[in-house]
């Protein structure tokens, strides 16, 4: 049975089926990524006052995934628009750019998550904190490396804005160590909600990654078949390609920047 | 998407070749344009890490990020405006977003409520 509507215009709406289902989804999409924001907004607002970290990531990290993200957002327009004027060719040019875009989208973000999840706080038994990256953590030895900084507590450490570190590498006896935790999503509420919003993120341009490379392999066939259908497809997932990097532009002021 | 209107059913052109008719497209033009939109998006890209540098002192953390949360509305509308072109969309696509800002709304709603709905004993640091 073939799906009505699945190439040309429903007259009663004027649109192709496909893209109503897209826009639907987008809009239970707007409802997810909303219920993240607005637990942002609760759990920030409720953080008491000068408890709220500042300047934990990397802003030009950030500010160069954020440029990544709009440049794919061209890209997958213009792939869009060489199917519009029948030009396959662009088309897989266009889109192998939103493909390598993406893949530096991810491989950045994930450089990010390393750098986090290798960052530790060290609470020493002499009252005061290591704060670093972890060079060496063998279980056999009885010390630890970290290439970072001593503070007197934990209040130095929460606005890092406009501060110039100098990380020195720093050798302590585990009998030192009173407890230690890295940055995951398990250190505070800010990692917590950090994680979780640019992890779904990051699912949701993995997943556009998977679409775009699948029309990008395999979609001569269709384009040989049914060229109109074909670009439909590429309407489609170049929609939803919009609305991650829609996100981002939100995430990113939220998480890099307040 | 709707601004590029390709040839209809019966018209439409064998794959890999150029249509004869109904594409008044500018391959060209629609680039420029995007390039435009590009540079738009960058800048206020670039405003927002601007503004989030300007200093605590002179300027409050609520005018700072209000200010932020403004110009990513801007670089927002560009994206969806232009690029998801929402700014020629049909009647019931619209129908559909309004519903989606009425809820979103709602859902944002509920959360400053809460904020403002604490339990008896609550205390406050």
């Amino acid at each position: 049975m073939e799906i009505p509507y699945a190439v040309y215009p429903r007259p009663d709406t004027g649109i192709y089926n496909a893209k109503v289902g897209i826009w639907l989804f987008l809009a239970s999409e707007v409802m997810l990524f909303g219920a993240l924001f607005s637990a942002y907004v609760l759990i920030r607002v409720g953080a008491p006052p000068g408890e709220w970290p500042h300047g934990w990531q990397d802003v030009t990290l950030g500010t160069l995934n954020t440029v990544v993200l709009a440049l794919s957002a061209i890209t997958t327009l213009m792939a869009w628009v060489a199917c519009k004027i029948r030009r396959f060719g662009q088309f897989r040019f266009f889109h192998a750019c939103t493909l390598l875009l993406a893949a530096t989208f991810m491989v950045i973000h994930l450089t990010e998550y390393h750098d986090d999840l290798t960052h530790y706080e060290i609470h020493l038994t002499n009252g005061r904190i290591a704060d670093g990256h972890m060079l060496e953590n063998n279980a056999r030895e009885n010390y630890v490396v970290i290439d970072g900084r001593y503070v007197n507590n934990e209040q130095d450490l929460i606005d890092l804005r406009g501060q110039k570190i100098h990380d020195t590498q720093i050798k302590i006896p585990r009998s030192e160590i009173k407890d230690m935790q890295n940055y995951g999503p398990w250190h505070n509420d800010y990692m917590a909600l950090d994680f979780t919003m640019t992890g779904l993120h990051m699912l949701h341009v993995f997943a556009g990654s998977i679409v775009i490379g699948y029309l990008w392999l395999r979609g001569r066939k269709m384009w040989e078949t049914d060229p109109e259908h074909f670009t439909n497809r590429v309407e489609v997932s170049g929609l939803f390609w919009h609305f991650v990097d829609l996100v981002w532009i939100f995430l990113f002021p939220v998480l890099y920047l307040m | 998407m709707s601004e590029l209107e390709t040839a209809k059913q019966h018209d439409a052109p064998p794959a890999g070749k150029s249509p004869s008719h109904g594409h008044a497209v500018n391959f060209k033009s629609y680039l420029r344009r995007c390039l435009y939109i590009f540079v738009a998006v960058l800048c206020a890209i670039s405003l927002m890490v601007f503004i989030s540098y300007l200093p605590q002192s002179h300027y409050g953390w609520t005018a700072k990020v209000a200010l932020i949360l403004c110009v990513a509305c801007v670089n927002a509308f560009l994206v969806a405006g232009f690029l998801m072109h929402l700014l020629s969309e049909k009647k019931l696509i619209y129908t559909l977003i309004g519903f989606t800002a009425f809820f979103f709304a709602g859902l944002m709603g509920l959360t400053v409520y809460a904020m403002q709905d604490m339990p008896h004993g609550t205390i406050y640091h």
